[in-house]
Formats: C-alpha cells, sequence, structure tokens
C-alpha cells in the first residue's frame, strides 16, 4: 500500500550528526567560519584516511556521500525513486569491495530531504558540508538542482546531477557540477525532430499542437524549447498551458482542448500530474492523433502503465530511458521489481549517477574533493546500462547522453527510436 | 470565445465543487457563528478527515461513500473531544488565545500526518472513479456529481437540524445571547462542544464526497481554508444559507475563471470577489449589520 519511506528518520539521522567544528563556529565571523569549515570538513577527512594506514584487515574508512532528493512534497514519489536507486548502486558498489584505490573504503550515505522546495535543498546542501560529505548525488528536480549545485559550489563540493534536466543547471560555469543525464534542449529537439519523422512518414496527418506543463523551472523551460522548435518544423502551437504542483482538477485544462481540438497533446510535467491530465483527457473522451511528451512524468512509467492501463496505451516519450539491449538493465530492473517497487527513470538514473561518481573517487584515489572534482571532468566512465555514447564531460554535461523514444504498446514500455535501440515499430497517428 | 458546451461543463463543474466547499465552509460559519472561533484549524481537521477516509478504503476497504456514517461520527466525536477537553480549556473564552490555539493545532496535525502518513500525495481508486455522466452533451464526472447532490443532502440536513430541533434551537440561542441562553437553563458548554463537533462532522461527510475525485496529503487543507474563509465572509459570517450559496458562487467563479484567465489564474477572481465585498458589503450577503 505505502511506498516505502524512510524520509524521517533520514532527516533525523542527517540533523543529528555531529558537526565538524561547530563549538568554535561561535566566535568566528561568518565568512571565515564557512571557510574554516570547508577546510576543517575536508582536512578532517583527508586526515583520518592518511592517518589510519591500512594494516591487514582493517577497515578503511568510509566515503560519504550525500544522496538528497525530495523525498516529501510534492516530488515525494520521485525522489524516493531516486533514494532507492542511489542506494541499490551504493549497495552493489560496496559488495564488489568498496572503493579499491581507497583500500576498499565502503560508500557511507548521508540521506538528506530536500522538502520538494530549492530553499530546503540548499539547506540540506549546507548540513551535508558540515558533515564532511566527499560529494552529493542528487537532487531529482531541476529547481531543486539549480540551488543545490549553487550551494554545494561555494565548498567546492563535487556534485553529480541525477535527473534535473534544466540546461541553466550546467550552463553557469559551476566546476563542481556534472550530469551524467541529458538536459531539456537535447530532449526536446530529439523529440521534435522526431515527430517530424514520424508526422512525415504517415502523411503529415498532425498539424497543430497543444502544450500542457507544470509551472517550475522544468515545465516551463521545456515548454519555451518547445514553442520555439515547433513553428521552425510547421506545426502550428495553438495553446501553451501552465499548471500549478499538485494539480487535482484538469477538467478546465481538457475542456480548453477540447474547444482547440490539437492533433497533438503535448505534457511536460510530474508524474501525478501528468496521470491525472491524461485521466481526465480520457474521461472527457478527448482523443488526439498523439499524446506526445517530451520528458513526461507519467508517460515511460511502468507504475502509470499499471495503474492505468487503458490511459496509457499509445503514448509517446521521450524520456530518460535505459539501453534495453544491455542485460543488466533487465536484471536491474527485476532486482527493483523484487523490491515491490516500480522501475522508473528516477531509479536507473540516480543509480547510474552514483556509479559515476564512484568511479571518479576509484580514479582519484582520495576523498578530496578537488581531487574528485578533477577525476569526474576527465571521466569515459562506460560500464553503465544507460544508451549512451562516450562519456565526454564539457561544461559539467555529459555529451554522450541522450534520451530515447518510447511507446506504451500493448501494455508494454518499448523504444521506437533511434532504430539502434528499437524493439518494436512505432504507431503514429493513434487513429486513424 | 469558447463552445457553449464547454462553457456549460465549466459551469457545472464550478457548481459542483461549489456545493462541496459550501459544506466545509458550513462548518466553519457554525463554529464561528456560535463559539465565535476563528478555526483556523478547520484544514487540518478536513485534511484528518481525508485521511480517515483514505485509511479506511486503504486498510480496511470500505468504500469512500459507505464511509460516511462511520465518518461523520468519528469527526463529530473529535470535533466534541476538541472543544470540550482543549480548545474550551486552554482558550479561557478569550478570542485571541483561541485564535493561536487553533493555528496551533493546524501546525500539530499536519506535522502528526507527516509522521503517520509521510508527505506522499494519495488518492483513493474506485471503479466509478474515472466514470462521467452525460448530461446533454456535457460530460461530468460520477463522483462530482455525487458529491453536488451528497454535500447538498448534508446541507440540508444541518439546516433542518438547525430550524426544526430542539438542538438547533440551543445553538441559535447560545450563538445570538450567550448569558440569555445559560439563564433560561441551556448547557452552554454543552452546546459548544456540540457545534464543535457538528462543524466537524460536516468535514467529516465532505471528506467522503471529495475523495473519490480529489487527494490527500498533510497539507491539503491548506487550499480549502482561504477557500472557506471567503466563502464565510461572502455569506455573512455565521449565516448558513449564506455559506451555501457564497460556496457555489466561488465554485463557479473558480471553475469559470480557470476556463478563461488559464488555470495558474483561476483563483484571482475569488479573492476579487472577497475584497469587493469586505469593501462594499463587509456583513456579507445574509448577514446582518456589522
Amino acid at each position: 500500500m505505502h511506498t516505502p519511506n524512510k524520509n524521517l528518520t533520514s532527516i533525523v539521522e542527517i540533523s543529528s550528526k555531529p558537526n565538524e567544528g561547530f563549538s568554535v563556529q561561535k566566535n568566528d565571523s561568518s565568512k571565515s567560519r564557512r571557510e574554516f569549515l570547508a577546510i576543517s570538513a575536508s582536512s578532517a577527512l583527508g586526515a583520518s584516511a592518511l592517518s589510519f594506514p591500512l594494516i591487514g584487515g582493517a577497515e578503511a574508512p568510509p566515503v560519504k556521500i550525500g544522496v538528497l532528493h525530495p523525498v516529501t512534497g510534492a516530488n515525494a514519489y520521485s525522489g524516493q525513486q531516486c533514494r532507492m536507486g542511489a542506494e541499490m548502486a551504493i549497495e552493489d558498489i560496496n559488495k564488489r569491495g568498496g572503493i579499491k584505490s581507497l583500500g576498499g573504503a565502503k560508500i557511507e550515505a548521508l540521506l538528506g530531504d530536500a522538502q520538494s522546495n530549492p530553499q530546503a535543498g540548499s539547506a540540506e546542501v549546507e548540513k551535508m558540508n558540515e558533515a564532511g560529505v566527499s560529494a552529493i548525488v542528487g537532487a531529482f528536480a531541476s529547481a531543486i538542482c539549480l540551488a543545490t549545485t549553487q550551494t554545494a559550489a561555494k565548498y567546492n563540493l563535487p556534485h553529480v546531477v541525477d535527473v534535473g534536466v534544466a540546461d541553466q543547471i550546467v550552463e553557469r560555469g559551476l566546476k563542481n557540477t556534472f550530469r551524467f543525464g541529458p538536459g531539456y534542449k537535447k530532449c526536446a529537439q530529439i523529440a521534435v525532430a522526431n515527430l517530424h519523422v514520424l508526422n512525415t512518414a504517415a502523411g503529415k496527418p498532425a498539424k497543430s499542437v497543444m502544450i500542457i506543463h507544470e509551472e517550475s523551472l522544468f515545465g516551463t523551460g521545456t515548454a519555451n524549447l518547445l514553442s520555439s522548435e515547433l513553428p521552425g518544423y510547421g506545426y502550428d502551437i495553438k495553446e501553451v498551458i501552465k499548471h500549478a504542483n499538485p494539480t487535482r482538477d484538469f477538467n478546465n485544462i481538457v475542456l480548453r482542448m477540447k474547444q482547440v481540438n490539437p492533433d497533438i497533446v503535448i505534457p511536460a510535467n510530474y508524474y501525478n500530474e501528468y496521470a491525472l491530465l491524461v485521466r481526465t483527457m480520457q474521461q472527457q473522451k478527448v482523443a488526439p492523433k498523439a499524446i506526445y511528451s517530451v520528458l513526461g512524468g507519467a508517460a515511460s512509467s511502468y507504475k502509470f502503465l499499471k495503474e492505468f492501463p487503458e490511459a496509457a496505451n499509445g503514448i509517446i516519450d521521450c524520456n530518460h530511458w535505459f539501453n534495453p539491449k544491455d542485460k543488466r538493465s533487465l536484471e536491474l530492473k527485476k532486482r527493483v521489481e523484487a523490491k515491490g517497487a516500480f522501475f522508473s527513470y528516477e531509479v536507473f538514473m540516480t543509480y547510474t549517477a552514483m556509479h559515476v561518481l564512484a568511479d571518479a573517487i576509484e580514479r582519484a584515489k582520495s576523498t578530496d574533493r578537488a581531487a574528485i572534482i578533477d577525476a569526474l571532468s576527465k571521466s569515459t566512465f562506460s560500464d553503465h546500462i544507460m544508451p549512451y555514447g562516450p562519456t565526454q564531460f564539457v561544461n559539467g554535461q555529459n555529451m554522450g547522453a541522450q534520451p530515447l523514444m518510447t511507446q506504451v504498446v500493448k501494455g508494454d514500455i518499448k523504444v521506437i527510436i533511434p532504430r539502434d535501440f528499437r524493439e518494436v515499430e512505432p504507431i503514429f497517428p493513434l487513429k486513424a | 470565445m469558447f463552445d457553449s458546451t464547454i462553457f456549460l461543463a465549466s459551469l457545472l463543474n464550478g457548481i459542483t465543487m461549489g456545493a462541496v466547499y459550501a459544506l466545509i465552509a458550513l462548518g466553519l460559519t457554525l463554529v464561528y457563528g456560535v463559539l465565535h472561533i476563528i478555526n483556523f484549524a478547520h484544514g487540518a481537521c478536513l485534511m484528518i478527515a481525508l485521511y480517515g477516509v483514505y485509511a479506511l478504503w486503504a486498510i480496511l476497504g470500505i468504500d469512500p461513500y459507505a464511509a460516511l456514517p462511520v465518518m461523520v461520527l468519528m469527526m463529530f466525536a473529535l470535533g466534541y473531544l476538541l472543544q470540550r477537553y482543549i480548545i474550551n480549556r486552554a482558550g479561557h473564552s478569550k478570542d485571541e488565545r483561541v485564535l493561536l490555539l487553533t493555528l496551533g493545532l493546524s501546525i500539530v496535525f499536519e506535522n502528526l500526518a507527516l509522521i503517520w502518513f509521510h508527505s506522499d500525495t494519495r488518492t483513493v481508486e474506485t471503479a466509478y472513479s474515472l466514470q462521467t455522466l452525460s448530461i446533454g452533451p456535457v460530460m461530468l464526472s460520477l463522483p462530482k456529481f455525487y458529491a453536488f447532490w451528497g454535500a447538498l443532502g448534508v446541507s440540508a440536513l444541518m439546516l433542518s437540524i438547525m430550524r426544526w430541533t430542539d438542538l438547533g434551537r440551543a445553538i441559535r440561542a447560545v450563538a445570538k445571547e450567550r448569558t440569555g441562553a445559560k439563564l433560561m437553563g441551556i448547557d452552554v458548554e454543552q452546546v459548544y462542544a456540540l457545534s464543535f463537533g457538528i462543524g466537524l462532522a460536516c468535514l467529516g461527510a465532505a471528506a467522503c464526497f471529495l475523495l473519490p475525485a480529489y487527494y490527500v496529503n498533510p497539507t491539503v487543507g491548506n487550499g480549502f481554508i482561504f477557500v472557506s474563509f471567503t466563502i464565510v465572509v461572502l455569506g455573512g459570517m455565521g449565516s448558513f444559507l449564506g455559506a451555501l450559496l457564497g460556496g457555489i458562487l466561488i465554485g463557479v467563479v473558480e471553475s469559470l475563471g480557470g476556463l478563461y484567465l488559464g488555470e495558474s489564474l483561476g483563483q484571482v477572481g475569488i479573492f476579487i470577489i472577497f475584497i469587493f465585498f469586505l469593501i462594499f458589503r463587509p456583513q456579507g450577503m445574509f448577514g446582518g449589520k456589522p
């Protein structure tokens, strides 16, 4: 019935961690205090790593990694899925002998809750910094990532962004920020180009588009990109509608849709709203030629598929997706399902992000933040389940990253584009 | 310009939602009318009722509508005990204390819900969740249709209780003239607690009608509290008929506002009306002279 949720215990866990240098804070000015904390935190870790040489069987001190997600609030479901992905990755890395170049040091997660808002995310970064983490993996939502990466940058704290598709995240010249997955600009461009391919192949039945997006950075940014890309291919954007999170009544939006009668509906929102929007469309008997999502919150989600198979049928999505031809991705999927959870993109994105970081720490041979940042920027990590090209970080963005196009066909989510990963032929338009 | 069917659909949508708003505001206006308590915990109490309905459904498999009698009784009991043993004792009948107390209670309730249910948004899935009813060319979702009649029914019941029963007379007497009522032998303390109980019982009923077409999370009440206060002011503080009509009016304004101004601006209309009333008719539609 309930999705597993450990957020409350974890809040306690983090806030009760002893703060290094806490007693010194009182008399220092805030600037020098920060510097002191940053130095003391990192040097304390470094020193402890050095001062305990590993003599036969002695355990190497663990590498502390901040795992920061919105596990409560509007993004709670996604945040918890991310956290599960991170925890599974840590479990796997530790099982395989931890960070070998650090004497088999185990990764220790410091769980944080961004409470679905940027301010709380930033506050958690401050706490994690004081607790002496070597790096942070997180924080799912774009708006939160924007804040957490910036706060982490103050402390030169490496931050691997797991999802956060807004491109602003990697466009601010922050040296500490790395994103392994694709940004929304890339996703929107690929989605629009492929829409045009599909539409042309079908004899151009679709001409008009309606975009429905959530109000935060992710939805607004995606909608803006689509609005600028689509007219270039000859599509008429009839309407762009923004909605709040959460929205529990899409009747008005769907009524407008009925009036406008677009050929294609493009939703860009998170799970709950996406699911409700599509269900309301079903309820009001609005059936466009395609529901074509760009980073749709529920479009390529096994959860949505299981809960509302009829509403999900035929939906196309351009989203983060695993390489379906890689056996390991299917093994991971089974493991996730064995936990009674769904193998959603959040899980494998954060799972992979944690591995990217672990690989960098391995090569850095150190828990020093600057060394990890350096190793990340030189990463050529290839031992992963994503359908990406060679890893190469340019200004923190992995240039090899790309989304896949999927479609819900016969009760399953199948890759339709690109051909290299294709599992089934696309169905477009949905009805004649 | 919108098609007439679409306008009609939005109008109906607003009326049905408005009926539920009215039911929620009815409880608030009763508590204000009798106890002169501005109950800031009203939204949090609605949240508790929604979780009650959710828990009955999730754990025992009880349909939200079938949960109605249970929820009404439970919320009544909660309201009665809350007023009798907490608000009455800690408030010492001082308005500002009671105000802070209810505000504090709402914070406590929200955090208890966070502990027990976590912050996930939860919904109830029933066979009729997605069904629609065709009224001419208009498609209305079945849960909303039920909610409309249910809310009207409960409101009518409330109004009859207030008008024709001894309890109703006692409540009205206490509302009008506390000391006089006491002198006539009415147990004022008891009436206070009963009124608070009935106020929350309305929420119990509203929750049963609301949840099949809505959701619950620990902060769900916040969205209703402003709307309810607006309705209460609009209808006239303490006026039942005012709350009923005000609720439906607000529902319609919200829905049409959403249709014409876009979803994110939909609620603007509500607050424009609110300000308009505060300036030109502060006693509300049915309230006496302030």
